[in-house]
């Protein structure tokens, strides 16, 4: 368990930065979402977080250790891929138990480790298949069960559910949230879905063009946006926006349609 | 063609039965040859039947001096020589290339292009092309009649590396991520993950470099003097020249025979492999 920092996150491709100055502390525990519109950075700001990508500057802290130069392995981090990215080859026992093989764990305490996993996700008559013998939702389980088995500080997902058919993406959901709440693991979560981000998100990240317009519960988000692109983000059905000027005629704010009726609204 | 009418069946029909008798005749005629013995094979014409000699041809061959009246190695030793170069030749480049595909696929190096264009250019200068440097090149290792002499330059491979290449750019971002993930090393990746995942494309390529290997009969016969380093390939050709009397057609066909059986044999074993891969779709 751990709590995470980012403090001045800084990401840049060649020239072009792609995440500007990305603030923000997770606490112990908590579930964090990270929205945004598609190509906006928020597999980027995970995949740093993960290891995956290195950080062009600022600072990444994992419970107490700086882990911008640590290997994803050292990160003490387990991920869940959009497409899975189970290995073909291996059964779904093995899947599992890859990564805590080449920990050196003894055998039983893998295998004790693999069923407790395959008791919760409820995968336990498919562990002698392969994963191409598994239908999505099954192979999501055992993506899942992957980062489970791994006991990690902080769980990483990547819209890992929109591989998925419609009602089985509520019901997975629901799902990821009570195992995170049960196991009680800090986790990120990506996602473009904003009804998945308001009901999944202890707290949630926006993120546009790289930048973050607001971090906060759902409730502040929706009650007091801190920019029109949160406001229009946010919310099904969306919110209304009624065009306005703001004047300085000694008496306060005033709206004015585009006909150019003034509407009154003064203070 | 979907079409299902009696006369174009017949057609097609007898164009692959034209085609079967093509390709399996000379082979009967191989066979037939190595039932008779030496007087019958000297005769016109030339039998069309099998003979009762099989027996005494196949141990004269592969445990005689082949030839009567030749100094030549018994063909079982041929037979190794060549196995041990097919073999040689089908590792080293199956090993060769997969890790210098892995290499230019996964690891940023400097001159990593540069790197991978000159094994592309390679692919202009096969043996034939750098006879005469590779042979002294060779000749200064001390590698003349040896089993590395006979491989070694065989074994650079651009068109493996290559096809690799193309194998290893398939395999998902995500898997080496994953695997990043769960420890793995460089190394650990390339055992655990990308071997077993191209397996059928090695098995593949192994059929292939097998029957490369084991039809060499130019660069064998450059670099061998010993007669205990012929292989077998090549010592069908000087049988066929050894011979101040008529060739000993009987003694010749029987070793044709044998250097059949283990390409045969490899193509065989390893169908259901290479099946395997040109229907398999998961990666
Ligand atoms: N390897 C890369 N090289 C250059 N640009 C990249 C690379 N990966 C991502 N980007 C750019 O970074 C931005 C954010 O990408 P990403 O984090 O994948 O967005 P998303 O929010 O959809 O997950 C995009 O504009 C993308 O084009
Ligand atoms: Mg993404």
């Amino acid at each position: 368990m751990a709590e995470i920092k980012l403090t001045d996150l800084t990401k840049s491709y060649g020239s072009t930065e792609v995440l500007h100055h990305v603030e923000g502390d997770i606490n112990d525990g908590e579930f964090i979402v990270i929205v945004g519109p598609s190509g906006c950075g928020k597999s980027t700001l995970l995949r740093m977080v993960a290891g995956l990508e290195t950080v062009t500057s600022g600072e990444i802290r994992i419970g107490d250790r700086r882990v911008n130069e640590l290997e994803p392995s050292a990160r003490d981090i387990a991920m869940v891929f959009q497409n899975y990215a189970l290995y073909p080859h291996m059964s779904v026992r093995e899947n599992m138990a890859y990564g805590l093989k080449i920990r050196k764990l003894s055998k039983a305490e893998i295998n004790k480790r693999v069923e407790e996993a395959a008791e919760i996700l409820e995968i336990g008559q498919y562990l002698d298949r392969k994963p191409r013998q598994l239908s999505g939702g099954q192979r999501q389980r055992v993506a899942m069960g992957r980062a489970i088995v791994r006991d990690p500080q902080v769980f990483l997902f990547d819209e890992p559910l929109s591989n998925l058919d419609a009602k089985l993406r509520v019901q997975m959901r629901l799902e990821i949230r009570k195992l995170q709440q049960r196991l009680g693991v800090t986790s990120i979560y990506v996602t473009h879905d904003q009804v998945e981000a308001m009901t999944l998100g202890d707290r949630l990240m926006v993120l546009n063009g790289g930048y973050v317009e607001q971090f906060g519960t759902p409730i502040e988000l929706y009650d007091r946006p801190a920019s029109v692109f949160v406001a229009g983000f946010l919310g099904s059905p969306a919110m209304n926006f009624i065009p306005a000027i703001v004047e300085a005629d000694g008496v306060g704010f005033a709206r004015r349609h585009k006909t150019g009726r003034r509407t009154g609204a003064s203070g | 063609m979907v079409e299902d009418r009696p006369l174009t069946s017949i057609l097609t029909h007898f164009v692959l039965i034209l085609g079967v008798i093509a390709i399996a005749l000379p082979i009967w005629i191989t066979f037939v040859a190595a039932t008779h013995d030496e007087l019958r094979m000297n005769q016109v014409p030339l039998p069309l039947w099998p003979g009762t000699h099989l027996l005494d041809n196949l141990t004269q061959t592969l445990f005689g001096a082949g030839l009567s009246g030749s100094q030549g190695a018994p063909v079982w030793l041929m037979l190794l020589n060549s196995l041990a170069m097919a073999m040689m030749i089908s590792f080293g480049k199956i090993a060769i290339s997969l890790l210098s595909a892995f290499a230019i696929v996964y690891f940023r190096f400097p001159f990593r292009m540069t790197c991978f264009w000159m094994i592309f250019i390679t692919l202009m200068l096969p043996v034939e092309v750098r006879i005469l440097p590779t042979f002294e090149v060779v000749a200064n290792l001390g590698m003349l009649n040896s089993y590395w002499g006979l491989s070694i330059p065989l074994i650079a491979s651009a068109t493996a590396t290559f096809m690799f290449r193309q194998v290893f750019l398939t395999v998902p971002d995500e898997m080496l991520e994953s695997a990043r993930i769960d420890g793995a090393g460089p190394m650990r990746f390339f055992f655990d993950i990308l071997l077993p995942l191209s397996r059928t494309n090695i098995a593949a390529l192994f059929v292939i470099l097998f029957i490369f290997g084991w039809t060499q009969s130019f660069w064998p016969l450059l670099i061998t003097t010993d007669t205990s380093m012929t292989t077998i390939v090549m010592s069908i050709k000087q049988m066929l020249e050894a011979a101040e009397q008529s060739p000993q057609w009987n003694i010749i066909m029987t070793t044709a025979l044998l250097a059949r059986i283990p390409p045969i044999f490899v193509v065989i074993s390893m169908q259901k492999l290479f099946v395997q891969g040109l229907t398999e779709t998961d990666k």
